[in-house]
């Protein structure tokens, strides 16, 4: 793979295009302009922010550094994820527990088989997009379940009131939940290569990479971050699930009268 | 006992006794009477005071076999996804514990040839009658029974009151109720329930 240099120039050309996004919002009275802006300017600043640590960290080579940067990564995916699941009581320690384990076991199993090299290079960027899944399909996954309980409380209690756990109680929601955090994911590898180019093959192939090399870089890459939502997903909502109850199996938030 | 849910007080300072038998809690919309009825199994806690099964405080025994020794028949029908076998089925399961499905539903009204069919797809009627046979699989001591014909027609009141009159017999019954004339025909005494409270 031989690399490819992009001249500040040229990422300022492709702002034309920003322009047609704000022209199409004006135009169709859609009201993002300010959003697109803002998306504009926040996605150039953290990137170039990004930019430079990852430089940092690739010039020292240091693997400690991948670490902290990587458990930085866990604490702030668990924190932003936690914004999106407000339903789910106390749901950051699950998810931080989650995003966590999920990016030790996926990354520890691609270096365990020698998928990557021990190396900043690979580690960082396969760390950010492992993180990056599992949070959010950790996310669609708790916010999903948390619907299901809020709808189906009178199901729930009717259950409880049986002799049914809180786990039992609750088991066919937490499946609903993981399938919600996972679809999206499946989604996108069955459909990978027929409807969509993913980015990794596509940055590959514009690094100089050769078509067959850029597919087996893909294909690792995707069935390690489907692994990785799947852990992620399954470990979020099992925490997540007793949050909704007290230790005497009982709804904390009971359905209305 | 005290009970305050969401910032309002739905129970101040309530002291009752439910002898064996059926008894009816009576009173409008509101009152506290269902909540009564969550607190006696435990799917709520008083903030203040205790309730006692037998003289036993019900926080010092195991919260599920209370339940299944005191089962809660909801107002609404809550069928679990399945057939009406699953759904009777379900409760002694999770206690590794089998039953003959026809001749509970029997005992609730319902002819055996129900067992197969799909427990989402039976009336209100119907699916409240399976509530009683879901409940009555696990033998409970007594039938918690929140307003159980309050979504149904006259037909399938009567039905339902008929079926209730025969278990009463079996089973301790404590029935919540708006309605004074049903809790005459299917209890033997009557405790009034207004703003929380036992009324004089």
């Amino acid at each position: 793979m031989t690399g490819i240099a992009t001249s500040l120039g040229q990422v300022a050309g492709t702002l034309a295009l920003i322009a047609v996004a704000i022209a199409v919002s004006f135009w169709r009275k859609a009201d993002l302009e300010e959003d697109i802006a803002v998306a504009v300017v926040r996605s150039f600043v953290q990137l170039t922010i990004v930019g430079y640590v990852i430089k940092a960290i690739f010039d020292s080579d240091s693997l400690w550094l991948v670490v902290l940067l990587l458990a930085f990564m866990v604490v702030f995916g668990a924190w932003t994820a936690r914004g999106r699941a407000k339903a789910v009581p106390h749901a950051f320690v699950p998810l931080l527990i989650a995003l966590a384990t999920a990016a030790a076991v996926t990354l520890g199993m691609v270096l365990v088989l020698n998928v990557f090299e021990p190396k900043p290079r690979f580690m960082v960027p396969v760390g950010g997009m492992v993180i990056g899944n599992a949070m959010t399909s950790a996310s669609v996954a708790l916010n999903r379940l948390a619907d299901e309980i809020h709808d189906k409380a009178n199901l729930i209690e009717a259950t409880l009131a049986l002799g049914a756990t809180a786990r039992q109680a609750t088991v066919r929601l937490v499946a609903r939940g993981l399938r919600s955090g996972l679809i999206p994911l499946i989604d996108q590898t069955k459909t990978t290569g027929v409807v969509f180019f993913p980015g990794t093959m596509v940055g590959a192939l514009l690094g100089g990479a050769t078509p067959l090399n850029a597919v087996r870089l893909q294909l690792i890459l995707l069935w390690t971050l489907l692994g990785a939502a799947a852990l992620s997903s399954l470990i979020a909502t099992t925490l997540a699930q007793s949050r909704f109850f007290t230790p005497s199996h009982q709804l904390v938030e009971p359905p209305p009268p | 006992m005290s009970y305050t849910r969401g910032g309002n007080r739905v129970l101040r300072d309530l002291s009752m006794q439910i002898a064996p038998g059926a008894t009816a809690l009576l009173g409008p919309s509101g009152s506290g009477k269902s909540t009564i009825l969550r607190l006696l199994n435990r799917l709520a806690d008083p903030d203040e005071g205790v309730v006692r099964m037998h003289g036993d405080d019900v926080r010092a025994v195991d919260v599920l076999a209370l339940r299944r020794r005191a089962m809660l028949v909801p107002q609404l029908p809550a069928p679990l996804p399945g057939t009406v076998a699953e759904n009777v089925r379900y409760g002694p399961s999770l206690i590794d514990r089998e039953v003959e499905v026809a001749p509970l539903l029997e005992r609730a009204g319902l002819d055996g040839g129900y067992a197969e069919r799909d427990a989402a797809q039976l009336s209100v009627g119907e699916q409240q009658r399976v509530m009683l046979a879901r409940a009555l699989a696990l033998e409970p001591e007594v039938l918690l029974l929140d307003e159980p014909t309050s979504a149904l027609d006259e037909t399938a009141r009567d039905e339902i009151e008929r079926t209730l009159l025969d278990l009463r017999e079996r089973v301790s019954i404590v029935l919540v109720s708006h309605d004074r004339a049903q809790a005459e025909r299917l209890t033997t005494r009557t405790v009034r329930i207004e703003a929380g409270a036992v009324a004089p």
